[in-house]
């Protein structure tokens, strides 16, 4: 073994990390845009600049999500299979509004005709929208607990219904999710657009961060008192990932004691706070490439501020504590792991050259005149 | 007890958004290598009109490409939501391919997807058939992946069971990456994706011959079509022989249900091409027969026989009995009573083969280790499909199969060969045959799937312990769900197509 069990599990959940928040910064813009189209566009000539400012590279920012899909079932089964089939309706309705946006891109100019355009612009509204919403609800419920717990067979025990998704902690999450993504897109359209759209989109981008910065200070003072999770001990065998054989505490306010452990994890969110800031100051100065680079760094601040403080937890048990999966047990084999690690490691860098490409071949502002140069290809 | 109303109902959701989904890759696949290929005339004879074919042809690609993404991604998630026993049982290996779908091949495709519809004025001529080439690769390469996902649920192999967490593991990735059954599989998928792309281009190209328009365009777009669909409809039947072959090697069960064999015969033994399979009585009534041809397509030999699904029950029976045996003691393992931990886990490391036998007798007894003889009679009677709609669909995917061979050949022949475009009866022909290629692949899953029942994992996991614990209301009310917006957009897509199919290119050429 020239690496060991739990360091691989460790890089995976980092790799899963990257690629969930990569799909936030990327597939964030995308959201972000869908969500913003009923608000930064008045005529039919706005919205199509506004899809054309995203239309060679949503459906590659899509593929982070996707990819982190696969990558969670090959990974983390255990997740995968708890998530998904607890969060029944949750991910059904991420399902129908996702499966929305490419045949919204891909149809609305399709047919001439205004009601046409509108039901298609609604469920691209849908499609940024509801996603966003739904995650941020989901990692709500992760934060507080998920109601399952394994039989001696492994088999799933599932006791969430479609209301106890909702607490006021996890709507929280929610519409922080909404309102960090919309500035995302916000701060990408003020870059690749000019005018009106650029104009109103500055002004979503200097009003909603005060909103991020702050429910996410209302969700760090709720963390306080909410029941958090502590690992008191591993189970005895850790060469296999078995999540039933392990000593769990359930106390108010245990998801902050990783930060008095690690001190320097507290950078994470005051980078959050200070980021999120920094895209209103940006907007104010008119420089979009800053305020979308500190939105991008507020993505990644926040998505990251709550994956550390659950370290080493990934789905906790209010069934059973002691069934919560945990970094250390719910993985895949150690050699499934090591396979899929050299996959990631040859192909990744090759991924991130073709986005970078095709962002390179995208570059630049989409204006009217776009618009009637490609009239034969566009949304 | 198993709940075999929320199995169905789970089945029902994922066949029926697989189907979906399968409407959309055909054409996909096969499309986007038509386009690579009139791109490269383009750009190597810098005629102008294989340009615009290109053009034309992509956008007809991108509302079925739309589509194609829309419904695929249901399928990554779908394991997790209905099928969480499977995910967890099997994640570990099945999960390789398709994390590797997403970072290699899935990347690709979308990347460059978009780049290959709004790149024309931002790439060069080479830089953009690159674009399209690689959009080409990613596709075919994620049904690579696909189906050595799909080829490892037919025949498991280079994973072992590990007793302490439950599930199977990897034993040899290469093993399941190579696997006979996976190639097979795919040469075949893709061919039959790549005729799918043909038979549309060339049922559209004919159309217009018959309207008597877009002349030029139309037979450019034959000639590629029928020379590219000739080939591949060959490969769909030769190497849809050797997946044949390998069922029989592999997954003899399945073999014998697509032939509806339920006896063993003298080798070589005969084929039927006709009949009613009568399952409950385990005969098929008014058969015709050939002698001889089944056996040697299932065993390239003469004299090796073929078991029939009656001697395959028996053989399951004791198959039975041995996986209780291995069951037993995964049970005291997993519920806490055995002396000998150790030892235990050990005999299972090597003696899992029949565990998923005995896990059949699940849906007679909560504890199976108080099943009955009879429970076994009737365990070992499920591993029989439904004979008769995997008879029926193998013979008509078969026979759609050679009838394209036939339509292509005798369009080569006229068009390609004798450049004659004005034979109506043949111009009609390719045009009524396009929703055939559709059907035959529709079909072809129903025998591969449908055939591989009761199993999820073939011989590892019966499907029906393979579900999510999740209500029936919530899988019921999904399955609307799904239902109503896949039809509708359906109905759109085709709508789309249509009507920019009927529009037709746009530039009017004077080449004819």
């Amino acid at each position: 073994m020239w690496i060991e069990y739990d360091s691989l599990r460790v890089i995976w959940w980092g790799i899963l990390g990257f690629l969930m928040t990569g799909f936030g910064v990327l597939g964030g813009i995308d959201l972000g845009c869908g969500m913003l189209l009923p608000f930064v566009t008045k005529t039919n000539n706005e919205r199509k600049i506004l899809l054309h400012s995203i239309k060679g590279t949503w459906e590659s920012n899509q593929v982070w999500f996707i990819t982190g899909g696969g990558v969670l079932f090959a990974a983390w089964p255990y997740v995968y299979s708890v998530v998904f089939s607890t969060m029944y309706f949750a991910l059904f309705a991420v399902l129908v509004a996702l499966i929305l946006r490419p045949v919204g891109f891909d149809y609305r100019s399709k047919i001439d005709d205004s009601r046409w355009r509108s039901m298609w612009d609604k469920a691209l509204f849908i499609g940024g929208f509801v996603p966003t919403l739904v995650f941020g609800v989901a990692i709500g419920n992760l934060m507080e607990g998920v109601n399952f717990a394994f039989d001696n067979f492994m088999v799933v025990q599932n006791k969430v219904s479609f209301f106890s998704l909702f607490s006021p902690f996890s709507l929280l999450c929610g519409v922080l999710a909404v309102a960090m993504l919309s500035t995302q897109g916000s701060t990408f359209l003020m870059m690749k657009t000019d005018g009106d759209i650029a104009r109103r989109a500055r002004k979503i981008a200097i009003l909603l961060p005060f909103l991020t910065v702050a429910l996410f200070a209302v969700g760090g003072y709720m963390v306080q008192n909410l029941f958090g999770y502590k690992l008191l001990a591993r189970s005895g065998v850790d060469l296999y990932s078995n999540p039933m054989g392990k000593a769990v505490a359930y106390k108010a306010g245990a998801w902050l004691e990783n930060y008095t452990i690690y001190p320097w994890m507290r950078i994470l969110p005051i980078s959050g706070f200070l980021s999120s800031l920094a895209v209103v100051t940006f907007a104010l100065l008119k420089r979009p490439a800053f305020a979308f680079l500190f939105s991008s760094l507020t993505v990644i601040s926040i998505m990251a501020t709550f994956g550390l403080s659950m370290f080493p937890f990934i789905v906790p048990s209010k069934l059973d504590y002691h069934h919560s999966l945990t970094v250390w047990d719910s993985s895949s084999s150690y050699l499934s792991l090591l396979i899929m690690l050299g996959v990631m490691i040859i192909f990744m860098p090759i991924v991130l050259c073709f986005i970078g490409f095709a962002n390179k071949v995208m570059f630049g502002k989409v204006t009217e005149a776009d618009l009637k140069k490609h009239d034969k290809q566009s949304y | 007890m198993v709940d075999l109303d929320l199995v169905d109902l789970s089945r029902l959701q994922f066949a029926i958004t697989a189907m979906y989904h399968f409407l959309f890759v055909p054409l996909t696949m096969g499309l986007a290598l038509l386009l690579v290929i009139m791109e490269a005339t383009y750009v190597m004879t810098g005629v102008e009109i294989w340009r615009d074919m290109t053009r034309f042809w992509g956008k007809l690609f991108a509302i079925n490409f739309a589509m194609g993404v829309a419904t695929g991604i249901t399928l990554e998630f779908q394991f997790g939501t209905n099928w969480a026993y499977y995910s967890h049982y099997v994640g570990d290996v099945f999960g390789i391919p398709l994390a590797v779908e997403g970072l290699t091949a899935f990347f690709l495709e979308s990347t460059f997807v978009g780049l290959f519809l709004f790149g024309w004025d931002r790439l060069s001529k080479v830089g953009h058939l690159f674009v399209t080439f690689l959009m080409a690769v990613g596709s075919n390469l994620s049904a690579l992946w696909i189906l050595i996902a799909n080829a490892w649920m037919n025949y498991p192999v280079g994973a072992v069971f590990n007793p302490d967490t439950m599930r199977m593991e990897v034993d040899s990735i290469s093993k399941i990456i190579f696997s006979t059954v996976a190639q097979a599989k795919f040469i075949h998928t893709v061919s039959a994706a790549y005729v799918t792309g043909a038979v549309f281009v060339l049922s559209i190209s004919c159309y217009y011959l018959l309207q008597k328009k877009h002349i030029g365009f139309a037979k450019r777009s034959i000639v590629v079509a029928t020379s590219f669909g000739f080939l591949s409809a060959l490969s769909v039947v030769v190497l849809g022989d050797e997946s044949g072959y390998l069922d029989g090697q592999e997954q003899k069960m399945k073999m014998a249900a697509i032939e509806a064999m339920w006896e063993t015969e003298e080798p070589p033994a005969s084929f039927t091409i006709f009949g009613i399979p009568d399952q409950k009585n385990m005969k098929t009534d008014y058969a015709i027969k050939i002698p001889y041809v089944m056996g040697i397509i299932g065993t390239r030999s003469l004299d090796t026989p073929i078991p029939g699904i009656k001697e395959l029950v028996s053989r399951s029976k004791s198959h039975i009995r041995d996986g209780l045996e291995e069951y037993k003691v995964l049970h005291r393992l997993r519920m806490g009573y055995s002396t000998n931990r150790e030892a235990d886990k050990e005999y299972l490391r090597n003696n899992f083969q029949y565990l998923g036998f005995a896990l059949l007798l699940k849906k007679y007894k909560d504890n199976i280790l108080l099943a009955t003889d009879e429970d076994v009679d009737k365990a070992a009677l499920d591993v029989v499909p439904n004979v008769l709609p995997v008879f029926f669909s193998f013979r008509v995917m078969v026979a759609c199969g050679v009838y394209f061979i036939a339509l292509f050949g005798i369009a080569l022949y006229y068009m390609n060969i004798r450049r004659n475009f004005n034979k109506i009866w043949l111009l009609k022909m390719c045009l009524y045959t396009l929703p055939l290629p559709w059907i035959a692949a529709e079909l072809g899953w129903i025998v591969a799937e449908h055939g591989r029942q009761p199993w999820v994992i073939y011989g590892i996991l019966p499907t029906f312990m393979g579900i999510s614990s999740v209500s029936k209301a919530s899988v019921i009310g999904s399955l609307i769900g799904f239902l109503f917006l896949y039809t509708g957009l359906l109905v759109v897509d085709i709508y789309l197509i249509t009507k920019y199919a009927k529009i037709g290119p746009e530039s009017k050429h004077k080449i004819r």
